[in-house]
Formats: C-alpha cells, structure tokens, sequence
C-alpha cells in the first residue's frame, strides 16, 4: 500500500548494532508487556544466582587459609590427613577439624552451611524439623553439646526451610533443585529444538514421499507410551539426568516438528526462495538462510512453553520415583516428601511455592515472547 | 435530480499505528447524484480505496477513526449512525464489490446460499421465491445455464464468474449506489471487458448510481461520468470525465495521463546469435487417480512450443492467466522439468540436473512479478543484491562485493547509500529495481521477466519499461517478456506469442501481431485491451 520510503536518516556504512530493525521493534514490543518483561529479569537473577548455588548453599567453605596456605575447598577436594584427619575426604563441619583450621588460619563460609545432600546432625528434634524461627534460640539449639552457648549455634548452621525427612536443609535442596530443573528444562528444550527443527525443515523443504514416510513414522513414534517405556529403561539402566533427558528427547523433539514443517510449506513457495533457487542457490543455503528465520518465529514463541512442559514432566518422574537417583535434590521428590509428612507442612509448601513461581515466570515470559512476535498485534 | 445520492463533505481517515496517527484521507469532498458513475482514480496508497470502505463503516474501527467530515447519503449522516441503522443500508441502498471474487465469496457456501442469503436477511425472500429472484439475478448478470450454477461453489467458477455471482450479489436488493473496489483488477483483460461491459448494462436499466475506483484511466475514460484524481489522501482535481481528460489542470493528472508505457522495442536482427532455443517444448502435469495414484492423464500447461531468442532482442509471451506463460518460462530456465530440446547459447542443457545448471545460472536470470513477495523481509538489500555474487563468484572479496553492489544499484537508478536497508522501506517501483539489480549484477545474456510490471502503478510501470529497455541496449540482454498487459509487451517486444492453453494461437513480429492480427482470439485480446471492447464469449472465455 504505503508508496513513500518511510524517512529514515540514510547511513553511511550498514546499521550499527548487531540487531535488525525487526528484531528491535520486536524487543520494543516485548517491554511494552511489562509482566513478561519483568518476570524475564527476575527468572535470569534467580537462574543466574542459582548457577552458583555451591557459594551460596554448600557444607565446606569457600575460602580457608590453613597454616599460611590459601585453599579453596568448594572447588578442590582436599583429603582429610592434611588438616590430622584420616577420612579421604574433609568434612569442614566436623568440630575438630573446624577448630584446627580456625587455630591454623580462617574459613570462609557461604551464607547457608549446607548441600543438598549435607543432613544436620544437631536437629532439635527427629526430623522432619521445622523452620528455626518457628523456635526460640534455646530449642533450635538444644541438640548442639553445649546448648545455645554452643559456637556452632549460629545463623549459617540454622535450617530457614527445616529438614526434611532425613535431617537435610529443604533450603539447601530447594536451591540446588530449582537449578537442576532449569538446567534439565533448557538442555532438553534446547535439544529437541535441534532435532524437531531439523526434522521439521527437511520434511517441509523436501515435501513428496520424505515427507510423507517422516510424517507416518512420526504419527507411529509419538503414539508409544511414553511413562511405560521410561519405566522399562528404568528398570534396565540406572537413572541419571542423562540418560533420563535422552530419554525423554527421544519423544520431545515431536513437538515442534509440526510447526517448523508447516512454516516450510508456506515459505518454500515464496518468490524469494524461487529467486534465490534462480541465482543457482543452494539447497543448505537456502533453508538457513530464507527458511529458517521464517521458522524460528514460530520455534521461538513455542520455547519458554515447552520450557516449562519439560520441568514439570520432570518433577513428576520426580514424584512418582522414576526420575532422577535417590538422594539428587529435585523439587518433585521435594513433593513426595511433602505428601508422606502431612505434619510437616513446610515441605509441600516450599516445593509448591517454587514450582509454581517458576513456571509462572515462564509462562509470562512465553506470552509476552508470543505477543513480541506477533506483528498484528499494535501496542498503545 | 437536484440532491446528490451521496455527498461526502470534509471527510478525513486516520490510522493509529504504534502510537503514531497517520491520515491516510485528508478532507475529501465529492457527491454523486442519482444515475451517475463517478471514478475515484489514484495510485496505490492514495487512500481510494479507504474513502470508498468508509462510506459504509468498513475500516477496522478503532486503529482508525474520522476526526473530520460527514458521509450524507439520502441526507442521512453514516458515519454517526449506529450499527442496526448501517447494517441496513449495507447490502441494500449501498452495495460494494471488491478486487478479488475468490476471497469475497465464502468457499465453503454454494452460489444459490450466497445469494440466497442476502435475500433473505433484507427482503425476506426464502426458499422457491428466493430461488426464483437468485435465477433472474444470475440471468441478468450473463451467467450460462444459471440453473446449473446454483450448486456450484466458488472454486468451480472462473474469476469472471466469481465476479459475475459477486455483482449478482450486489445487486439483488436493487441498490441505489453500488461501489466498486478495483473489481476488474484480478480479471484478465477479455474478462474485464465483459464485466464492464454488464455494470454499464446494469446501470442504465436500473438507473443506479456508481462509485469506481480504480487506477486504470482506460476503464475510467469508459465507465465514468465524473472523475475524482486523489492522490496521498486529498483529492487534487475534479470534474466530467472528458474535461479531465482532455484539459488535466493539475500536476499530477497530467503526470497520471502521460503515465502510460510508450518507446520502441529493440529492432528485429536476424544476425544477432541465438541464446536461447527451445523446440517442441512440453510441460505436462500428471492427474493421478484412484487408490494407488495411477495417471489417468494430464493437464497440458504448456504443449509443443517453438522458442528462438536472440541477444539483444525481446520475445513477448501473452496470454490470459492459466494460458501456461509462466510455465512455458519456468522450463526454458529450467526451474521446472519438461519435455522438448532447450539450448543455451548452442549447448544443450535438457538433460542437465539442477547441480549442473549451478554454473549456468548467472547468465540466466528470472525478475519476478511480485516485488513485495521476491525480496527476503530479513535481509538487507546489499545482502539480497549480494546473494548471487557469493554463489558465483565467491572469490570475491567483500570490499569487491560491496563496490559491485553499488554500481548494479546505481545502474537501475537507485541511491546506493540506501544498501543497508531492509525491503519494507521501499516502494513497489523501487523494490522492482532492486529485483532487476539482484538479476543484473551477474552480467546475464538471458533474463526471464514473469510479469516484472503488474504489480506496479501505471507511473512506476513506464518507469521500469524504461529501465529494462536502457538495460537491454547497454548489455545486449536477451529478454524473455511475460505478461498479459498487451500495453507493456507493445513497448518492449519486438517478437509476440499469443498463448491459449498451453499452445501457440499466433505468433510473429510484433507490429504483426499488434496491427494486423490473424486469428479471432488475437483480435479479441488486443480489443479488449486497448479498447476495453467485449467480444462474444465463443472466442474468448469467462
């Protein structure tokens, strides 16, 4: 319709900035939906401090000066006959040899001392033991030697979450769970985007019989059972995060073959794929270079839902005893938990809260990504 | 007859688009009397089309408003009626009929519901009376065998049908004005004939009064009594038809009248070498039936044709849509298989797969039709430019690329400092330039041009005419020339093929076919489309 060229300031040499014009009215219209925008920010903080969850939550300190020397504990494992122990690896919580470093030299502790695998062995009562403010000082710290003169009654040694069943800081595990979750969702949304995407290309570039037999054997693959075969391998493997996310890539990629496909049909028919065909293109240029973009569009608005599909597919595993090795810090053992100890209500509650915040943030990611991309939709 | 039908006074549209308002119309005032066609005439862009949906509140209400102006139809303002009171002059008193009969007809309901349906909202009418009215309606429209037709769906029609059972639509109220959208546009130019041929059937028997926009002035000069020029939103002059177009006032209709393609084609040589040569060239696609896909036969799109081309010449395929031009264009630069012997510059290259073709493709370009849909959105123009010259010669380096790029840009009479810009900033001209740029900067001998014009308005059309031909002299290009504008292929082919579906109807010299043609079907197209004469529908179909 519009005959004018729109009154742009010509430039010299080419844009500057990595991001075409496109892609910055789309980032303009992704900040326009200011829930999505911020509920981005927030998830990147707590993803990104959550990377480091062994600074923040871990059973051995960060830094320690031992007779001079600096060591760095959180990242090497240093036996325990260097500081007159005999274990081959130092427990740093262990009163002796806490005093013998402390003589010698200084730790530096991360705020929460604990792991996630780390279980208190000062609990005030039998565990499940509930948050330490729901005590005063002298209960929360009855079981420590000398009461609460103790040295080690002090914040960093308290449970914020409580314990769960067996004496372990739920703080500690929540922590260490959500980035599990994260980390499993992306690495499993990534690689099915790769697989799904490629699979979806070829079929929707090549169309005919490619398509056609990749369709059928598709509609065959996506009808197989997929909680009973997880069950068998199961059975058969030991349950790790990557064996359990081959698993389940090998049924999740399906999702975005429909789309990626159907963004092909349509595109492989535009006048600039066949004039880019006339100029003697390449096939492989061609669909990274005209195809794919046109596919991402609709890639992209799919991952923070599948995204979010992927955790709470592994949180479920999780749940019901399929997913990762006993004692892995995951947020749908967390629920499991919850639901045999009715009478410790702060586990289910803690699992919920996070849970559903983080995949309320996605979510409002994803819709603002959705409407971002959307190019009928016009902002006020 | 002293008060108009519908007098538009000061009337002014505005879009909302990301916080911004643009007036797309700017205080526009006409009237129309009763019995009278006035044209709103105007390029792309100028709001005609905008003035006309807004008469009966059409736009998409509220990304655009009127912050000026009344709309007075029978002395009753519309644009401040609520929606019960349009609703009944929608379909009734006014009627519009648009572009495009195969977007504006519902695929899924048969021509006897379409009908059937505003018949019964506005008369009433259900059942046999209503049938009885859609027959007489399909009748006066010249429909054959409107009995037949009453099951069909819209698919089953031809465009001109489409746009017949459209206007039959239009007109079953019996309306006062009725509004027509472009609605030869899509048409092939025999078709567009007869269509306007009926409409001013229709409007002298029923005495209703018309509302034309368009932006072809030969259906203007034909069907209106009055003639709006808009441009950018205002209308810059008006008056009756023939005062316009004998003594333009303004600027910009004498610019719009002088607009139509004109020059010489390039002069027969029969000495000059041959570049392309196709002998007895079919492209046959299969019907496949039954349960195990068997051929039953085929749809012959293009069926034994003979092709010389010389360098430096232009050859002009013409023919109505679906004649197989396209076709017969795709196989001689093998984009698609067919049968028959092609060389290319004494090689031939029948038997070669695409792989082989690989090296051969600079020399042969394609310039496709649409410049909205040839150019990647994502890309900038120095990269679609570049395109090519990385397949090619990818020994470049990217300074040399880069100085090409500009100098091809520079040739086709763009400001090559725009190079970094993306396609959507660009005009419908200019976007053609930039296709023309991306096929010339291979130095090709052979550029097959799919209908490089019809996208564009008539002002843009004689200035990329001008371009192809400048093109042509300075690098002795072969041209081969589709299109089924006969005006265009007039101004730039020095040899003609008429094709009728799938084969030759005539073919020879230019001046041959365009002064003296030999068979009827010629004769009809070339009346049709410098006369907008309708001929008898044995020789051409609807």
């Amino acid at each position: 319709m519009d005959q004018t060229v729109h009154t742009i300031p010509t430039e010299a040499g080419p844009p500057r900035g990595f991001f075409s014009p496109t892609a910055k009215r789309r980032w303009r219209n992704f900040k326009a939906n200011r829930r999505g925008y911020w509920s981005l920010w927030v998830f990147l903080v707590i993803f990104i401090l959550s990377l480091f969850s062994e600074l923040i939550a871990n059973d051995r300190p960060i830094l320690a000066s031992y007779k001079g020397e600096l060591l760095a504990p959180v990242l090497i494992d240093y036996p325990e006959e260097k500081f007159g122990g005999f274990l081959a690896r130092t427990d740093y919580r262990d009163p002796f040899i806490r005093d013998e470093i402390e003589a010698n030299g200084w730790m530096l502790w991360p705020p929460i001392r604990y792991s996630y695998r780390t279980a208190n062995s000062y609990i005030p009562y039998s565990a499940p033991t509930p948050p330490f403010w729901t005590m005063d000082k002298e209960q929360r710290c009855s079981a420590y030697p000398m009461g609460s003169e103790d040295p080690d009654c002090i914040i960093g040694n308290m449970n914020w979450l409580g314990t769960d069943d067996q004496a372990r800081d739920v703080m500690a595990r929540m922590i260490y769970g959500f980035r599990i979750s994260v980390l499993f969702g992306l690495l499993l949304t990534g690689f099915s985007a790769v697989v799904g995407v490629s699979m979806g290309a070829i079929q929707g570039y090549f169309g005919g019989w490619t398509d056609l037999t990749l369709q059928r054997l598709i509609e065959i693959w996506s009808s197989m059972p997929v909680l009973y075969i997880l069950l068998i391998i199961a059975a058969i493997l030991p349950p790790g995060f990557w064996i359990l996310l081959f698993i389940m890539l090998l049924f999740s990629w399906v999702a975005f073959v429909g789309v990626v496909r159907a963004e092909f049909l349509r595109a492989r028919n535009f006048e600039y794929v066949s004039a880019a065909r006339a100029l003697g293109v390449g096939n492989s240029t061609i669909i990274f270079r005209h195809l794919l973009p046109n596919a991402m569009v609709a890639t992209l608005t799919f991952l923070p839902f599948i995204l979010s599909g992927s955790i709470t597919t592994l949180t479920s595993l999780d749940f019901l005893g399929f997913g990762l090795p006993p004692g892995s810090p995951s947020l749908g053992e967390l629920i499991a938990q919850g639901k045999r100890n009715l009478q410790a209500p702060w586990l289910g509650l803690t699992a919920f809260f996070v849970i559903s915040i983080m995949l309320s943030l996605l979510i409002f990611v994803g819709e603002a990504t959705r409407d971002a991309f959307d190019p009928r939709k016009t902002f006020r | 007859m002293s008060d108009p039908l519908l007098s538009i006074r000061d009337l002014s549209v505005a879009f909302h688009q990301d916080g911004q308002e643009n007036l797309a119309v700017n205080r526009v005032s006409f009237d129309i009397k009763r019995g009278e066609s006035v044209a709103l005439v105007g390029e792309s862009g100028s709001g005609k089309s905008v003035t006309a949906l807004s008469v009966l509140k059409l736009l998409p209400y509220p990304a655009a408003s009127h912050p000026s102006g009344q709309v007075l139809f029978n002395g009753k303002d519309l644009l401040t009626a609520n929606e019960p009171d349009l609703r009944d002059v929608r379909g009734n008193d006014v009627t519009m009929i648009f572009q495009e009969p195969m977007t504006s007809l519902n695929p899924l309901h048969t021509i006897e519901r379409q009908i059937g349906e505003i018949l019964g909202l506005h008369q009433g009418l259900f059942d046999n009376a209503a049938r009885d009215r859609t027959l007489e309606l399909l009748n006066q429209v010249g429909i054959r065998d409107p009995e037949q037709r009453l099951q069909s769906y819209p698919h089953q029609l031809s465009g001109g049908q489409r746009q017949r059972v459209m206007i039959a639509m239009a007109l079953a109220n019996r309306p006062d004005l009725l509004i027509a959208d472009e609605p030869t546009t899509a048409l092939d130019v025999t078709v567009q004939a007869q269509i306007l041929k009926l409409l001013e059937t229709l409007k002298s028997d029923h005495g209703m009064s018309m509302l034309f926009i368009t932006h072809d002035l030969g259906i203007v000069r034909k069907i209106s009594d009055r003639v709006c020029v808009m441009t950018q939103g205002k209308i810059v002059e008006s008056g009756p038809t023939k005062e316009i177009f004998d003594s333009p006032k303004h600027d910009y209709t004498k610019h719009l009248l002088a607009a139509e393609p004109t020059g010489q084609p390039p002069k027969s040589d029969e000495r000059s070498p041959i570049i392309v040569e196709g002998r007895d060239i079919k492209v046959w696609f299969p019907i496949k039936k039954g349960f195990l896909r068997r051929t039953a036969g085929y749809i012959k799109a293009v069926d034994g044709i003979d092709v010389t081309l010389r360098a430096g010449q232009t050859l002009g395929i013409v023919g109505e849509s679906g004649s197989g031009k396209t076709t017969l264009g795709l196989a001689l630069t093998r984009l698609i298989s067919s049968k028959g012997k092609i060389a290319f510059v004494g090689k031939s290259i029948d038997s070669y797969s695409f792989s082989d073709m690989k090296p051969l493709r600079n020399e042969m370009q394609v310039v496709f039709q649409d410049p909205f849909g040839s150019l990647s959105p994502r890309m900038s123009i120095s990269e679609i430019v570049a395109e090519g010259l990385r397949v090619h010669e990818p020994r470049l380096s990217p300074d040399e690329r880069d100085h090409k790029v500009a100098s091809v840009l520079e040739e086709v009479g763009l400001d090559a400092s725009t190079r970094w810009r993306y396609p959507h900033e660009f005009s419908g001209g200019q976007r053609q330039r930039i296709a023309i740029a991306r096929a010339m900067v291979l130095n090709p001998r052979f550029v097959m041009l799919d209908e490089p014009t019809s996208a564009l308005d008539m002002s843009v059309q004689a200035q990329v005419v001008d371009l192809l031909r400048k093109l042509q002299r300075d690098h002795n290009l072969a041209y081969l020339f589709i299109s089924h504008d006969l005006k265009v292929v007039r101004a730039l082919a020095n040899n003609v093929i008429v094709m009728r579906q799938g084969r030759v109807v005539e073919q020879g010299p230019s001046e041959q076919i365009f002064d003296a043609p030999q068979t009827d079907y010629t004769k009809a197209l070339m009346a049709a489309a410098f006369d907008l004469e309708a001929s008898s529908a044995d020789i051409v179909s609807d």
